[in-house]
C-alpha cells in the first residue's frame, strides 16, 4: 500500500484538556418503540485514548455516538463531553460543541451536491472568518493527508465507496477537532480498501493524539490498530514489536443487549474468560 | 411470499391520533425555527437566492401556460352565459376579478406546490435518509436556518411574483379568447379589465401567495426532514407533501378569503 504523504504543520503531540476525559457515559438508557437500544451503559474515554466498541447489529454502537454528539437524547442518564453535560445542553449550544468534535458516519453522508472540495471545507466556509486562500490550503492539507488531493473538484458519486470514506475522514479533521467518532468506517469495504482506512485512522491516533471512540463491526480493524504504529519517519504504518504498547492508549468496549459487557484494553480482552466474549473474538 | 408478509399493522386510534398530534407539534416548531432565523446570523443569502432561481425561474414556463390557459378557459366558459344575457363586454370584468383575487394565486400556488414542494421533500428526505442532515447538526450547522430558512423566504418571494405573472398571462389568455373567437375589441377588453378591480381586490390577490408560499415550503421542508425509511420513504414523504401542500392551499384560501370579507367588505 502506498504511504499517505504527512502535511508539514502535522502537530505531535495531542492538546491538553482541561476536563478529566473526553466522554463519559453515566447510566444511559434509550428505547425506540418499546425496544431498549442502550440499558444503562456506563463508561469513560481518557483525553490521548481510542476506544474500540464492538458489538453485533443492533446493539446500539452507532447510537451511542449520535448521543454524544447530541444528536438524540437518551431517555435517562448523563452524557459528558470535553466536560459539558450534553443531555442538558440546548441545541444551539450544542452546535457550538458539536464544532469541537469529527464525526466520520458510517456511509459517509458526504453533500451529493457538493464538490469534494465544499464538502472537507464545510465547517470553514460556515466559520465565514476563514480566507479563501486559507480554506484552499487547510482542504489541499487534509486531502493530502487521505491522499486524495486529485478528487478535490469531483462531486461524491464520482468517488467509490473507499474514497468517499476517506474524503469524509479528511472532513471530519480538519478542523483537527478534540474527539474524533467513527462509525464503522470500514463497513462495507474490501478489505485492501479497510485496510488503507484502517491506516489513515492510525495515523491520525498516532500523530495528533486525538480521542477517538471507533465503532466497527471488524475485530480485525481494531486488533491490527492494537498491535501498530504509526512510523512519522517511514510515513506507514508499521507492527508493534513483541512485548512493546502502542504509545497512544487503546482499549475495547463490547456492547451486548444495550449493556457494556466488557471495557479495557487488549490484554484484559485477551485474558477474559466470559464465553460469550470468547465466542465473538475467536 | 409469507402470510406475514401481507399483514397490515393496525394501530389504535388513541395511538393515531397522538401520532398526528405530535407531527403537527413538530411542524410547527420547524415553522417557528425558520422564522426565527430570520433573524440569526448567518442568513444564507447566497442560498435564498439559489432557490429564488431554482423555484421562480424553473416555475415561470408552468405558471406562464396554466396562467394564460386558465384565463382563456374562464373566458370561453363565462362567454356563454354572458352572452344570453348579452353582456358579453363584461367577460374582462368576470376574468381580470376571477384571476386576480381567486384563480391566479390558488393555480400558481397549486403549480408550485406541485413542483417544489414535491422537491423540497424529495431533496431534502434523501439528505434525512443518507445521514446528510445529521453530518450537518454534526458539523456545527443548523439545518433549518442552512436548508428550510431560505427555501421559505425564496418561496414565498418567488410566489408573490409568480402570481402577478400568472395574473397578467390569465388576462392575456381571456383577451386573446374575447378578440379572436368572440370579436370584442382588445383596446375595451383591457379598459374594462383595468377599472373592474379596486384595490380590495389586488390585496386579497397579493396577500393569498405569500401565505400559499409559505405553507408550500414549510409543508415540503417538514415531509423532507421528518422522512423514515430509506428510498421508499422518500416517495412517501414526496407524495405527501404535495398532497398535503395542495390541500392546504385550498384551505387557507378559504379562511384567508372569509378574514379578508370580514376586514375589508365585499365589492
Amino acid at each position: 500500500m502506498p504511504a499517505p504523504t504527512l502535511p508539514l504543520e502535522m502537530p505531535a503531540t495531542g492538546k491538553q484538556q482541561p476536563s478529566a476525559e473526553a466522554i463519559r457515559f453515566e447510566n444511559v438508557s434509550l428505547a425506540y418503540d418499546d425496544k431498549r437500544i442502550l440499558d444503562g451503559i456506563s463508561f469513560r474515554l481518557p483525553h490521548g485514548e481510542t476506544k474500540a466498541v464492538f458489538g453485533v447489529a443492533g446493539s446500539g454502537k452507532s447510537t451511542m455516538l449520535k448521543l454524544a454528539l447530541g444528536l438524540i437524547k437518551p431517555d435517562s442518564g448523563r452524557i459528558y463531553v470535553l466536560g459539558e453535560e450534553v443531555t442538558q445542553m440546548s441545541e444551539k449550544d450544542l452546535f457550538k460543541l458539536r464544532g469541537r468534535i469529527g464525526m466520520v458516519f458510517q456511509e459517509s453522508a458526504l453533500f451529493d451536491s457538493f464538490t469534494v472540495r465544499e464538502n472537507v471545507a464545510f465547517r470553514l466556509i460556515e466559520d465565514g472568518d476563514v480566507s479563501d486562500d486559507e480554506i484552499e490550503r487547510r482542504v489541499r492539507e487534509a486531502l493530502s493527508f487521505v491522499e486524495l488531493e486529485r478528487t478535490v473538484d469531483m462531486f461524491p458519486a464520482e468517488l467509490s465507496g473507499g474514497m468517499r470514506r476517506r474524503v469524509a475522514i479528511a472532513r471530519a479533521i480538519i478542523t483537527q477537532p478534540e474527539i474524533l467518532l467513527y462509525d464503522s468506517p470500514t463497513g462495507g469495504l474490501d478489505p485492501v480498501t479497510s485496510t488503507t482506512i484502517v491506516e489513515l485512522i492510525v495515523k491520525q491516533r498516532d500523530v495528533y493524539k486525538t480521542s477517538s471512540l471507533l465503532v466497527t463491526h471488524r475485530l480485525q480493524d481494531a486488533f491490527i490498530m492494537a498491535t501498530h504504529y504509526f512510523d512519522r519517519k517511514a510515513n506507514r504504518m508499521l507492527p508493534l514489536a513483541s512485548g512493546t504498547r502502542c504509545e497512544v492508549p487503546m482499549a475495547f468496549l463490547i456492547l451486548r443487549e444495550g449493556k457494556v459487557i466488557f471495557d479495557g484494553d487488549l490484554d484484559e480482552l485477551a485474558k477474559c474468560k466470559d464465553e460469550y466474549i470468547r465466542e465473538y473474538i475467536s | 411470499m409469507a402470510a406475514g408478509d401481507l399483514q397490515v399493522q393496525l394501530i389504535s386510534p388513541a395511538q393515531f391520533a397522538k401520532e398526528k398530534i405530535q407531527a403537527l407539534q413538530e411542524y410547527a416548531l420547524l415553522v417557528g425555527q425558520s422564522l426565527a432565523n430570520l433573524f440569526r446570523r448567518p442568513l444564507y443569502i447566497t442560498d435564498m437566492v439559489q432557490q429564488a432561481d431554482l423555484i421562480g425561474v424553473g416555475s415561470l414556463p408552468i405558471v406562464i401556460l396554466t396562467g394564460g390557459f386558465t384565463g382563456a378557459v374562464l373566458a370561453l366558459n363565462s362567454a356563454s352565459t354572458l352572452s344570453r344575457f348579452g353582456s358579453l363586454t363584461l367577460i374582462a370584468q368576470l376574468v381580470s376579478v376571477g384571476m386576480v383575487t381567486e384563480l391566479g394565486p390558488v393555480i400558481t400556488g397549486l403549480m408550485v406546490a406541485g413542483r417544489n414542494a414535491s422537491g423540497m421533500a424529495s431533496e431534502l428526505g434523501s439528505m434525512t435518509v443518507t445521514e446528510q442532515i445529521d453530518a450537518m447538526r454534526a458539523l456545527g450547522t443548523d439545518p433549518t436556518k442552512k436548508l428550510v430558512t431560505p427555501r421559505v423566504v425564496a418561496t414565498v418571494i418567488m410566489l408573490f411574483f409568480l402570481t402577478i405573472i400568472s395574473d397578467l398571462l390569465g388576462l392575456a389568455g381571456g383577451n386573446m379568447v374575447s378578440t379572436l373567437l368572440l370579436g370584442l375589441d382588445s383596446r375595451q377588453y383591457w379598459t374594462s379589465a383595468w377599472q373592474s378591480l379596486v384595490w380590495r381586490d389586488v390585496t386579497t390577490g397579493l396577500i393569498k401567495p405569500v401565505l400559499f408560499g409559505f405553507v408550500i415550503s414549510t409543508v415540503g421542508c417538514y415531509f423532507g426532514m421528518s422522512t423514515r425509511g430509506g428510498t421508499q420513504g422518500v416517495g412517501r414523504s414526496t407524495t405527501q407533501a404535495v398532497v398535503v401542500a395542495s390541500v392546504l392551499i385550498l384551505v387557507v384560501d378559504f379562511f384567508v378569503t372569509k378574514l379578508l370579507i370580514a376586514l375589508l367588505g365585499y365589492r
